[in-house]
């Protein structure tokens, strides 16, 4: 087994038989002409044929990867008519008698050396763009086709770089992936890729041999790693692999734009937790309702001083705005307990998870607790938000919560900040919650159930401690009497109730949760799908 | 002789696409169009003379128009120019 890697254009496994890329060689001569006319004339007739061949690839690539993609051979059509371009190849002709070939060659060269100059990695890779259009004149000239892929069976193609053209020519059922020894991720090779949706390696910097052509092969797109002749055992994992991510795209197709809703009509919200600004991309690609769980500590942590309310605001704002209207569910600072930050000074506890944490500590602290409302409610004129408090017992600090919002609601009024909703909820997360869930109903709008620090307070058992890993039980019969009470007490009083702990993607429990009456789930957005189409076959 | 400046507020700058836009934009004009950067000049009417100013987001562009036709093609250009970049 050999193996080396590269950049890799897409995620995927790709397993076949690698295949050498072999263009059909020309030899091109440097010749003196004596009849400019006629030289002319050739190069006129070769410059048409390649400007038709253009416009065909440009309605082939429409088809098969869009206009985007098809952009490209719109661009080279205009390179090619470019008057400085054909000036310099016409000069070369009339006053160095040069053949066409060559002078085709020659300014494709010179022109290409420009952009390979130039200090913008962008402009810098379009001198492949320039080298493929001379290239496709002087093959007509020269009367040489482009290089196929003579094969039965669909291949891993294996080459030094390919022009957009050549990836566009090539017969698409026959490519498992593309790895190429140059190229970069820029290329229109790795658009192309990405685009024909196949895992790819670019920059692999792999000695070409032609000992490689019909050896077994593997390309994981998620490592940018190459196997060439897997063992057994690389083999297996990489078979395995590609199942996995098929199965999920195959998912991702049928599921996306689709409503999750049960056999007999039951709508459930799937929302999307998240821990940082990064994950958004994530969630908008899981097709989640919204965001029903945006842990915000992130921002408080693995840093020296608290974040300024600018900070905080341009990391909502960013969240929501690419949101785009759809709901995202703040939680703020949930920190103590497993999270913590050396500048907030919290003294060493004997029962962290019991003690000095979360909303106690904001209450304590109200100025900061402020900056984080003032930040999450000036974001919210940018779209939809909603705040969660976390660690509730009493009505009397969700009381408290309330006036400190109207106090910073004030605030912002009177400096004339512009500021949006949000709608207001809290975790429910201890046994104490539950238990006067009926009182907590009629202070906010919504709850959201946090089953795993419920199973840790409901069994009184610690989830650090991993020697009562055996008896943690999120399935116990309390844990979901504490649900189903907390889920009764809010729809008694009008608002929605939802899960976003880790059970809430526990499958075994879906049916359970919407027989409940549960509205929401929220889940890490690689959950997203697969509970989708749970829920669709309840 | 019509001139005007304007900067580029595309992310990307003047690449492949837009630079072609921006040439099929200038070429129905009689007049002389030039892109100057304050690095280098070129050509409106030609793509890779475009392309070769290697513009970025943020860059000022002087745009000048010369020609029986200078008024509606620098205005042409700016419309564009606004629309795209």
């Amino acid at each position: 087994m050999m193996q080396c890697s590269g950049k890799s254009v897409l995620d995927g496994v790709a397993i076949g038989k690698l295949y050498l890329y072999q263009r059909q060689e020309y030899v091109l001569k440097k010749e003196i002409i004596s009849d400019v006319e006629a030289e002319k004339k050739r190069f006129w007739d070769a410059k048409a044929s390649a400007a038709a061949q253009l416009d065909e690839l440009y309605r082939k690539a429409l088809d098969e990867a869009g206009e985007e993609q098809a952009m490209i051979f719109d661009v080279h059509k205009m390179m090619l008519d470019d008057g400085d371009y054909l000036e310099a190849v016409i000069a070369k002709i009339e006053d160095e008698k040069l053949n066409a070939e060559y002078a085709v060659l020659e300014t494709g060269k010179s022109f290409a050396e420009i952009f390979a100059s130039m200090d913008d990695d962008y402009m810098r890779a379009r001198a492949a763009d320039v080298k493929d259009i001379s290239t496709r004149v002087v093959r007509i000239l020269a009367g040489v086709g482009d290089g196929g892929i003579h094969s039965d069976e669909p291949v891993i193609l294996l080459a030094d770089d390919l022009s957009p053209s050549e990836t566009v020519q090539m017969d698409k059922s026959k490519i498992l992936a593309f790895v190429t020894a140059g190229g970069s991720a820029n290329s229109h090779t790795a658009i192309l890729a990405r685009s024909m949706n196949i895992p790819s390696l670019v920059k692999t910097e792999l000695e070409l041999k032609s000992e490689y052509n019909g050896v077994t092969a593997v390309v994981d797109g998620f490592t940018g790693t190459l196997y060439i002749d897997p063992d057994e055992t690389v083999l297996k994992e990489m078979t395995a692999k590609r199942e996995r991510h098929q199965q999920e795209q195959k998912l991702l197709k049928e599921l996306k734009g689709k409503d999750n809703v049960t056999t007999d009509g039951r709508r459930i919200n799937l929302y999307a937790n998240i821990g940082n600004t990064e994950d958004v991309a994530k969630v908008l690609e899981s097709d989640a309702g919204g965001i029903g769980l945006f842990r915000s500590e992130f921002i408080y942590l693995g840093r020296e001083d608290y974040p300024t309310e600018e900070e905080q605001f341009e990391i909502y704002k960013e969240v929501i705005s690419r949101m785009a209207g759809k709901k995202v569910i703040i939680r703020t600072l949930d920190i103590g307990a497993d999270k913590q930050a050396d500048y907030f000074g919290i003294a060493k506890e004997e029962n962290p998870a019991m003690g000095y944490r979360a909303i106690r500590i904001c209450l304590d602290r109200v100025e900061m607790f402020k900056t984080q409302l003032r930040a999450i409610y000036r974001a919210s004129a940018f779209g939809t938000a909603a705040i969660m408090f976390p660690m509730i017992i009493s009505v009397a600090e969700i009381r408290r919560v309330k006036e400190i919002v109207e106090e910073v609601k004030e605030e912002l009024t009177a400096e004339g900040k512009a500021f949006g909703e949000a709608e207001l909820g809290i975790m429910i997360e201890t046994p104490a919650a539950v238990m006067i869930s009926d009182e907590l109903a009629k202070e906010v709008e919504f709850f959201s159930i946090g089953t795993n620090d419920l199973t840790q307070y409901t069994l009184a058992i610690d989830r650090q401690n991993q020697s009562l890993d055996n008896i943690y039980d999120a399935h116990h019969p309390a844990v979901l009497k504490m649900i189903k009470m907390t889920i009764d007490n809010g729809h008694a009083a009008g608002i929605w109730v939802g899960i976003c702990g880790e059970l809430a993607s526990d499958k075994t429990l879906t049916k359970t949760f919407v027989d409940m009456g549960l509205d929401e789930l929220s889940v890490s957005p690689t959950y997203v799908l697969g509970l989708r189409k749970t829920i669709r076959e309840i | 002789m019509k001139q005007f400046t304007y900067t580029i507020t595309d992310e990307l700058g003047i690449h492949a696409r837009p630079a072609g836009l921006l040439t099929k934009a200038a070429a129905g004009f009689a007049s002389t169009i030039t892109l100057d950067s304050g690095v280098k000049k070129g050509d409106a009417k030609k793509i890779m003379s475009v392309m070769m100013l290697g513009i970025k987001q943020g860059q000022t562009v002087t745009v000048t128009a010369e020609g029986p036709d200078e008024e509606a093609a620098a205005a042409a250009m700016e419309t564009f120019m606004k629309e795209n970049l």
